[in-house]
């Protein structure tokens, strides 16, 4: 069905959709409106599902883990604060194998309080174990969850997913979404290690130095088979409802010899930067990071790159633009831009362009005196 | 690509009058995204709104700089926020008054919503209701048709007055 939404509200008719039977959430700006809506999905009997209002985000991933670990389809989602406070059980989902599927609406880290897009707290987990995804539209917030599930319940993957969008910017601004039917898109969640009181086994017993570090190594090899996991997904996906998103998205970047590299609503507003650029003659091209984990294979061979980084790492640099670094041995300009909600227009972006210094870090917006 | 901005204070419901005009223009076949600016929540405090409609997708999430129209929904904020700040020149503004109102030298259409909401008893919470009459307002400047902006008042509201209150602008409203 053709309708309008918000992100938010995207997010949690998607999660309809694809029907779990636990979602345990406790509310926080701009989140909130996905987790109402799914309750009123709940209290209306549209979805059959177990919605548990916690006292915090710490117990929503909590009783996410217990859920999931008995083999149920479980979503949660958070934002900011919320994820900086359930940081210990994020680690322990994606440790116990658990694909549980939750949206985190990005926001800016208090103090000073704010409660506009900035993506360093999603960044902050990106080292969990948590496949992540970045997503830019309406639309592709729900597909992606649609995708979500199926993602992290693939036998071969089996670890969490978590679904970013920006906050306020994506999550309260309404474009046209397309609801879909997706049927046995997603099948029917199998876990292997599921609890099962016919045949009792111990979960999250003390575990000693060699089987610890097996199970390291079985997280990193299953984030290396999600990669080809996302490509099949992706591939039926676009078969099915025709759409396809892929690892990174390029707008124009055939015969670019500049790139601007971002995630989110910024790399989306930067497409009209783009094509202003190309007016003025200057070959320049989009490339929109979407999956930040497992970290896309991209060809940056012999183009400038201009990175934008709604986020950082203090004394180390935009962690984008540094993971590109390390990933690719490039030396992109680092604009780091947009932090609390800063307003970065198409015009901002096409003059980080014009003004590009490879190998430079420059915040926008600030001068040096302040 | 025609880009809308409106000004209201909070409580005034701006932000559901700009979801209501991108619903109503995505009625009439357009793309529109309704991008409301959040502050604090403060009810009373001026709060902005902005709509952009076209026939192509649309990737701009910025703020809109050069509206093409400005709506402004309580003539108060007037004194604290430069309304017209960015209007196009040939821009046009949509104000709740009675009468005209001396402007910066903008093509001004000046509509008594505030009267039409209390003529029919649309009230809540001691506050007039003004999201639902300006889309008549928009639909008199053809922004949306008629037809879509009861569409999607109907959409979002189920009392009728609400429709009632969207015409009564539409006639009021002197071109």
């Amino acid at each position: 069905m053709l309708t309008i939404a918000t992100g938010n509200k995207a997010v949690a008719a998607a999660v309809k959709e694809a029907r779990p039977e636990v979602v345990a959430a406790y509310p926080i700006t701009p989140q909130t409106e996905i987790v109402e809506q799914i309750a009123e999905y709940v209290a209306s009997g549209e979805l059959d599902c177990r919605y548990i209002p916690v006292e915090s985000e710490h117990s929503a991933m909590a009783a996410c883990i217990g859920a999931s670990a008995t083999g149920v389809r479980t979503f949660t989602a958070t934002s900011s604060h919320g994820l900086m406070y359930m940081h210990e059980m994020v680690n322990w989902a994606a440790g116990a194998r658990l694909p549980i599927v939750m949206a985190n609406v990005n926001r800016a880290l208090g103090p000073g309080w704010n409660v506009w897009a900035e993506h360093t707290d999603s960044l902050q987990e990106r080292d969990t174990g948590w496949l992540q995804v970045y997503v830019s539209t309406v639309q592709e917030a729900y597909d992606a969850t649609i995708m979500a599930f199926r993602i992290a319940e693939h036998r071969d993957v089996l670890l969490p997913v978590m679904i970013n969008l920006d906050g306020f910017v994506l999550s309260h601004s309404m474009q046209r979404l397309e609801t879909l039917h997706p049927g046995d898109f997603i099948p029917p969640v199998n876990l292997p290690h599921a609890i099962d009181t016919a045949n009792p086994a111990g979960y999250g017993t003390l575990t000693g130095p060699d089987d610890y570090f097996r199970f390291r190594w079985d997280i990193e090899r299953s984030m290396r088979r999600s990669v080809g996991v996302i490509a099949e997904t992706e591939q039926e996906f676009a078969d099915r409802f025709g759409r396809s998103f892929g690892p990174a998205q390029e707008y124009r970047c055939e015969d670019a010899d500049v790139l601007v590299i971002a995630m989110g609503t910024l790399a989306k507003e930067a497409e009209v930067a783009i094509d202003r650029l190309r007016d003025e003659g200057i070959r320049a091209g989009s490339l929109r990071i979407r999956w930040l984990r497992p970290f896309p294979e991209l060809d940056l061979d012999g183009r400038d790159l201009v990175v934008i980084d709604r986020d950082y790492s203090f004394g180390f640099g935009g962690i984008l633009a540094q993971s590109l670094k390390s990933r690719y041995r490039v030396d992109p300009y680092s604009v780091i831009a947009g932090l609390g909600g800063q307003e970065v227009t198409f015009d901002d972006i096409a003059s980080f362009v014009r003004e590009r210094k490879p190998g430079e870090e420059r915040w926008f917006g600030v001068s040096d005196d302040v | 690509m025609y880009e809308i901005r409106i000004h209201s204070r909070g409580g005034q419901g701006g932000v559901t009058a700009a979801r209501m005009l991108a619903l109503a223009a995505f009625h009439d076949g357009k793309y529109a995204t309704a991008c409301p600016f959040y502050g604090a929540e403060r009810r009373g405090a001026p709060v902005v709104s902005y709509v952009r409609i076209d026939d192509h997708p649309i990737r701009v999430y910025s703020q809109i700089r050069s509206p093409d129209l400005v709506v402004i929904l309580d003539t108060s904020v007037m004194d604290v926020v430069d309304v017209f700040h960015g209007l196009k020149p040939d821009g046009k503004v949509i104000m709740n008054a009675t009468g005209t109102r001396e402007v910066s030298g903008h093509v001004t259409y000046a509509v008594d919503l505030t009267g039409i909401a209390l003529s029919l008893n649309l009230v809540i919470a001691g506050s007039p209701i003004l999201n639902t009459p300006v889309l008549g307002a928009l639909a008199k400047l053809e922004i949306i048709s008629m037809d879509s902006a009861k569409k999607a008042i109907s959409d979002m509201f189920s009392d009728d007055r609400n429709t009632r209150a969207a015409e009564a602008a539409y006639q009021e409203l002197v071109l």
